[in-house]
């Protein structure tokens, strides 16, 4: 599973970013998406949902840990 | 239950709330179709100090205060008040300078573009029409792995100055307002102004409701083609809708037409000069996509702490300030030779910014 490391990008690049990762084969059904604020947290969390993913959050210290699942 | 599930109630609410703050600030004493315009409003704010001498448009615009501070008091409110930067600031600044050269020839930034539309302005659809184009563009670079690069966590006293800045200006303009040029009554658009408390508690409820629905003009229309997303094209939508609708009342209510009025000709702060009119609003799309967000954006990150944001601003004022110095700004007579060649100037160099922090990325 790969991780995907957001932090910095502001929107929407981070989007951007999972897009692709999410064409490519290896891992279209399951990545981690680190993002340092809120409303990338609120847009990765937001498309990953409308491509059917499921997104579960941790925070810790101003930092978010996003798992995608699909 | 998914997690974002209330956000288009949300933004649709917001965005009406909005259109109906922008509709009655005119109805209040702003210029027409003029609730808010972030170019217009910082150009008047930098009439106001001196940094240009175009004496219609000089006026310290409190709805820019309030929306910088309205957004921080959201912002630390919700523990979102993140001091950050460093990515490509200079950078930055020439694109703000260059969007304020597109939204001057077209005489409106891109939250304009709607309350002008929503008051009847034909030409708008022609701005509209350009926006969009640029935002094309943009999404093209994007696509292609565009990138201004990482910002870097900084001190709470750098992400302040923005929000101080603003304070300050509020407190010159109701301690010491003969430090500041205003236009004289009747001497053009800088006149025209709702009461000082009115525009600062219109900006801060607007800052406030834009902080929380990350309402960007040109997120809604750039999201909706990169990610089929419509979250924040509703929040446009809906600006525009109660925007209309509260024109329309407003006009039955004062037996006039001041609010809204269906054609090209004659209507307020405008020119009808439809190919300049598209290709300002060109430059601005594109340079906005470029930038992470439209100028109303820019002032509710500079509010949390986005001191690239800040810097944004800085080129915006620059940018209107050099546009009057040297006779770059439309008028309701047109738009000038000087301003043609500035944004034609101004979609080469964003042009190159694009490329450059796109395609020299990928070799690296």
């Amino acid at each position: 599973m790969s991780v995907l490391d957001a932090r910095g990008l502001s929107c929407p690049e981070p989007v951007v970013m999972v897009k692709k990762a999410m064409a490519s084969e290896e891992n279209a059904r399951c990545m981690t998406v680190i993002v340092d604020n809120v409303a990338s947290k609120e847009n990765v969390t937001r498309f990953a949902e409308h491509q059917g993913y499921s997104v579960s959050i941790t925070e810790a210290d101003g930092e978010y840990t996003l798992e995608l699942r699909k | 239950m998914k997690k974002t599930k209330f956000e288009k109630p949300f933004i649709i609410i917001s965005g009406c709330i909005i259109g109906v703050i922008a509709s009655m600030l005119v109805f209040l004493g702003n210029p027409s179709n003029m609730g808010f315009c972030i170019a217009c409003f910082l150009r008047d704010t930098a009439g106001a100090l001196s940094l240009h001498s175009a004496g219609a448009v000089q006026y310290v615009r409190p709805e820019i205060i309030g929306l910088i501070i309205g957004s921080l008091i959201m912002a630390v409110s919700t523990k979102e008040f993140n001091p950050k930067g460093g990515s490509s600031p200079m950078t930055r600044f020439i694109i703000g300078f260059f969007v304020m050269i597109g939204c001057l020839m077209f005489l409106g930034c891109p939250f304009r573009m709607i309350l002008r539309l929503a008051g009847g302005d034909i030409n708008a659809i022609f701005g509209l029409v350009g926006f969009v184009i640029g935002i094309l563009a943009g999404v093209f670079f994007l696509n292609k792995g565009y990138s201004l690069g990482r910002t870097h966590k900084l001190s709470k006293t750098e992400g302040s100055i923005m929000p101080i800045i603003a304070i300050v200006l509020l407190a010159v303009l109701a301690i010491f307002p003969a430090a500041l040029k205003f236009t004289e009554a009747g001497g053009g658009p800088g006149a025209k102004h709702a009461a000082i408390a009115i525009s600062l508690v219109a900006g801060l409820i607007v800052g406030a409701l834009a902080q929380r629905t990350r309402l960007c003009m040109v997120g809604g229309i750039r999201d909706a083609v990169l990610f089929r997303e419509s979250k924040l094209l509703l929040g446009f939508i809906a600006i525009f809708a109660s925007a209309l609708v509260c024109n329309l009342i407003l006009n039955a209510a004062t037996g006039t037409t001041a609010y809204f009025k269906l054609g090209m000709e004659g209507q307020p702060v405008s020119h009808t000069d439809w190919f300049w009119n598209m290709l300002g609003m060109l430059l601005v799309g594109f340079g906005c996509v470029l930038l992470g967000g439209c100028p109303l954006r820019q002032l509710v990150l500079a509010g949390e702490g986005n001191s690239d944001s800040a810097i944004t601003i800085i080129g915006l004022v620059a940018g209107a300030a050099f546009a009057h110095n040297f006779g770059l700004a439309s008028s309701a007579d047109g738009p000038t030779a000087n301003g043609k060649i500035g944004v034609i100037i101004g979609i080469v160099i964003v042009a190159a910014i694009a490329c450059l922090n796109t395609f020299k990325k990928k070799k690296a």
